[in-house]
């Protein structure tokens, strides 16, 4: 484009400033005649003729197109869908200090001098995790509660120089899978631990515990809602120099036995239940705590406290020859972006919570489960399936394809759960149901009465 | 600052939960927890004047010029963060498509995944993508697992994985964590990769070559045609990391230039706020006949129009993520193409390779630019190595900036340039803004000859002056208990 053209009809609103006048002045400061003349480089069969991207349009338009296609998806639904992803209150305060442009515009805070905003937050939400976890150091984030457990795994890999991996299967079917993507080019041995009346076959487990294994992944509450004291397992697998790693649900260590009383080595676990919206499926915020010995180990940037050159408390990104940028193809990880402004919200969110009401919290999900068991194991052909306790999920056996009854309860307004068929062939009938502090006493009975209604005419 | 955790007293409380008939028997003493996490105790005010009082603390794209090479720190538009919050988007379970009938609940989502994938086709040239990877870093080695099981299907050996030196530590990193071994490639004098040291180099054991193109030198590779050919000889693939796609968006696609796997990172190019560091996305797209390789789920279109998940492929990586990638950034990035549309994307390019070229013309008899060259994409590297005998480096030259409110330029790196400053204006700055940063680098240069003191002591106005982080690796206080 040559100036004065303007424009193959682009918009002075493309957020771009350079006028007719500024472009000529910067073309004639740098010794060249055109804008065209820059790319010269590139040689004319290497350029597009076109390329089919629409012509731009206003702000409203975009605004109202993205609107309709939000009307399109269903949010009147009232969920008792959960697996993974909960659906929680968000108090307004989070959304109004990670709406603060000061911490969504900035980049990774590499200057710590003019950055002391974001690094002190992360530095907060650090100490919020460990204090969560009882775990003595925690990174400032990783993608996803399903990556960050490959990363526990891979970090379990290093430490130990072994290869032998064992994964409990009421381990989240879907980070399970996750782990065996990544790994399908590496040298792994895995071995499944099966799972027994929705608890972990402790004696399947110590079987295949030895010298050669790595780790032994559990997770707690399992995928079944069913929670463990894993102590014991975590002193055996010590025994043989194999390291325990936790995946856990952050909202359940309101309450808890903690992972870090278990003697655990390696905590995730997924964040979005500490303030992220369901956002369907993302952004959110995969957690990590170890123990200090193993550090040095672990992925992720870590931020860590110092002093300035006048004495002053402040801020850096620390360990940093663990990583990529450092370390290149040596690296604790490749990970370079993470989840910061989803750990912000996290920080502000347990914070909002506080002390005694991230324990109310908790305790509410898990009275509210329990009233919701109660009511469905009064339905005809329904068991509530678990002889262990649980948190705010848990399993029912119906008398009918789970399946279809979802499709069914959808129409009456409700996701009535996850039917587990899908990620365990042998519980055709066994649906998995979690109940959250935002469910009412009406929305609970009316749950239990449009269930029993979907059965049974 | 006092910590949040210091804050408050005893007893002190933000949000209320709702009043709830308790009394259900909890579960036994060893499944609890002992004692309560010691969470902060303090007031909705409090809570929200620490982390407003820390907010301005920062440096930010809303606040101060912020031309951190490779970073691409343009403005974020605002309404895209309204998108963002639309409750049709934001309240939305991942699961729901898959339940039965359950993909009816979530058109609106699936179409924009679907639109998405055909606007970065036709941006990059490339046959599909995939919009899961949740970063940059996700999406190389997603594209590096898609190599190996191209290669696997086709029964190759492959052992090696070209990295020029000049590329971003993710790319080895990314590589290597796959299961693949590095070979570096010196850059020549020119600045972009040699061709006699990749000839060399290319056996029928390299599995791949990742590049950055424009490189992070901010030059063109020129001889991408000459590259492409001999990987494509050996079937080795060519990987583009798409960090710098900001500057050839519409004037050259990844994908008509020979290169097989691209990564893009939405959060760069297309405009999605970093977030403090996060969160980012780091679609992957790919050649056609590579398509069946890319993870699952995808999404697809029936004969009635209506958008579906598909699970059964055979041939994929697998998962790579739990669901549908980072969404909601996706999101802002598609409502930021429809915005600009395709004479705003390549005016985009324009605007931002005019403005880094505006500010190496008008530095460059200060700041040495390697390999002399003269002209770049956009963003330029500078060097400070000409003030190393005044004892002044990039690093001083940095803080100094800082006192004059510009965040400073990306420093040591690439890590072939001495003392480099890598500079990247974007496109959304003005010139008068370009003007101010060219006067404050020109007084950093004066001043490092006249009084490099001045330079050292730098930064003076900040919260805090120059950090310890010798003591910081050692103590490694990284958490308060």
């Amino acid at each position: 484009m040559t100036p004065g053209e303007r424009g193959r009809g682009y918009n002075m609103s493309d957020y771009i400033a350079n006028t007719q006048r500024d472009t000529e002045e910067m073309l004639r400061a740098i010794g060249a005649k055109s804008i065209d003349d820059l790319f010269d480089v590139v040689a004319p069969a290497q350029t597009p003729k076109d390329f089919d991207v629409p012509p731009g349009r206003s702000e409203f338009e975009v605004m109202r197109h993205l609107r309709d296609l939000a009307a399109k998806n269903a949010t009147n639904l009232t969920l008792f869908i959960g697996a993974g992803v909960y659906d929680h209150f968000i108090p307004a305060v989070v959304d109004h200090i990670s709406g603060r442009s000061e911490f969504y515009t900035a980049y990774t805070p590499y200057q710590p001098e003019c950055s002391q905003g974001t690094l002190q937050a992360i530095f907060e939400y650090q100490s919020a995790i460990c204090r969560l976890t009882d775990m003595e150091i925690a990174n400032a984030s990783l993608y996803d509660g399903g990556t960050a457990l490959y990363e526990a795994m891979m970090m379990a890999r290093r430490i130990t120089g072994r290869n032998r991996v064992l994964i409990d299967k009421a381990v989240s079917p879907i980070y399970r899978t996750i782990i065996y993507s990544y790994t399908r080019n590496l040298d792994i041995e895995f071995h499944e631990i099966p799972v027994q009346h929705g608890q972990t076959d402790r004696q399947a487990l110590q079987e295949q515990l030895n010298d050669k294994t790595a780790c032994a992944i559990l997770q707690n509450p399992n995928f079944f809602g069913a929670i463990d004291d894993h102590a014991d397992i975590v002193a055996q697998a010590h025994a043989h120099g194999v390291m325990a790693i936790a995946s856990v649900y952050p909202v359940a260590l309101g309450l808890l036995k903690t992972p870090g009383a278990m003697g655990f080595d390696i905590v995730t676990g997924e964040g979005q239940s500490l303030g992220l919206p369901l956002g369907f499926g993302g952004p959110y915020l995969g957690f990590m705590a170890t123990k200090r010995e193993f550090a040095r180990k672990m992925p992720g940037r870590i931020v860590g406290q110092t002093s300035d050159i006048e004495g002053r408390t402040g801020y850096v990104l620390t360990l940093q020859a663990r990583e990529q940028h450092i370390r290149r193809e040596k690296a604790t990880s490749n990970i370079c972006s993470n989840e910061a402004l989803c750990a912000l919200r996290a920080v502000v969110f347990l914070s909002a919570l506080g002390k005694e009401g991230f324990q109310e919290l908790a305790r509410q999900n898990y009275e509210k489960a329990e009233q919701t068991k109660r009511l469905l194991s009064q339905i005809k052909g329904v068991t509530v399936k678990q002889s262990s306790p649980t948190f705010n999920e848990f399993t029912v056996v119906l008398p009918r394809n789970p399946v279809e009854i979802v499709g069914r309860m959808i129409a009456k307004g409700f996701a009535a759960g996850f039917p587990l068929a899908r990620y365990y062939p042998d519980m055709q009938n066994y649906m998995l149901v979690a109940v959250t502090e935002k469910r009412t006493k009406e929305e609970i009975a009316g749950y239990a009465q449009a269930l029993e209604a979907t059965l049974w005419s | 600052m006092e910590l949040i955790f210091d804050i408050g007293q005893q007893g002190r409380r933000c949000t209320r939960l709702p009043q709830q008939d308790a009394g259900e028997k909890l579960p036994g003493k060893r499944y609890l927890r002992a004692r309560p996490a010691e969470l902060p105790e303090v007031t909705e005010a409090d809570l929200v004047r620490h982390f407003t009082n820390l907010s301005r603390q920062n440096f930010c794209v809303d606040t101060n010029f912020y031309p951190l090479g490779s970073c691409t720190m343009k403005y974020n538009p605002k309404f895209t963060e309204e998108i963002a919050r639309l409750d049709g988007f934001a309240g939305l379970h991942p699961l729901l498509p898959q339940l039965r009938r359950g993909g009816l609940l979530t058109q609106g989502a699936l179409e924009v995944l679907a639109n998405m994938e055909r606007l970065l086709c036709a941006i990059t040239g490339m046959g599909a993508f995939t919009l899961q990877p949740a970063a940059g870093a996700h999406g190389e080695l997603t594209g590096v697992m898609i190599i190996a099981a191209y290669h696997r299907a086709k029964k190759h050996k492959r052992r090696y994985v070209l990295v020029p030196d000049s590329a971003h530590g993710t790319n080895p990193a990314s590589a290597a964590i796959a299961g693949y071994e590095i070979i570096n490639i010196p850059s020549n004098e020119r600045g972009t990769m040699s061709l006699e040291a990749l000839r060399e180099k290319m056996t029928e054991e390299v599995a791949a070559v990742m590049m950055t193109c424009p490189n992070t030198l901010g030059l063109f590779e020129s001889e991408i045609d000459a590259i492409a050919k001999m990987a494509h000889a050996k079937d080795a693939l060519l990987y583009y990391d798409g960090a710098n796609l900001n500057a050839i968006l519409g004037r050259c696609r990844p994908g008509d230039i020979g290169f097989d796997v691209v990564h893009l990172n939405l959060h760069k190019t297309f405009s999605t706020p970093h977030g403090g560091g996060g969160p980012g996305s780091g679609p992957v797209g790919v050649r056609k006949d590579l398509e069946k390789f890319l993870p699952i789920s995808r999404v697809t279109q029936r004969e009635d129009g209506t958008f579906a998940l598909d699970y059964q492929k055979p041939d994929t990586i697998g998962y790579i993520a739990p669901f549908y990638g980072n969404f909601l950034v996706i999101l802002k990035a598609y409502a930021y193409i429809l915005l600009l549309g395709k004479e705003g994307l390549l005016a985009t390019a324009e605007h931002a390779v005019l403005n880094a070229n505006y500010i190496l013309a008008r530095l460059k008899e200060h700041f040495a630019p390697p390999c002399g060259n003269a002209r770049c994409m956009h963003e330029c590297v500078l060097s400070a190595a000409p003030f190393l005998d005044h004892g002044v480096n990039a690093l001083d030259v940095a803080k100094y900036l800082i006192d004059q409110g510009v965040h400073p330029p990306t420093v040591y790196f690439p890590l072939i340039v001495k003392e480099a400053l890598m500079i990247e204006p974007t496109e959304t700055e003005s010139k008068e803004t370009l003007d101010r940063f060219i006067a404050c680098m020109t007084r950093a240069a004066e001043t490092a000859r006249r009084d490099p003191q001045a330079l050292k002591e730098a930064p003076r106005t900040t919260p805090v002056r120059r950090l310890d982080e010798t003591k910081a690796a050692r103590e490694m206080r990284c958490a308060y208990l």
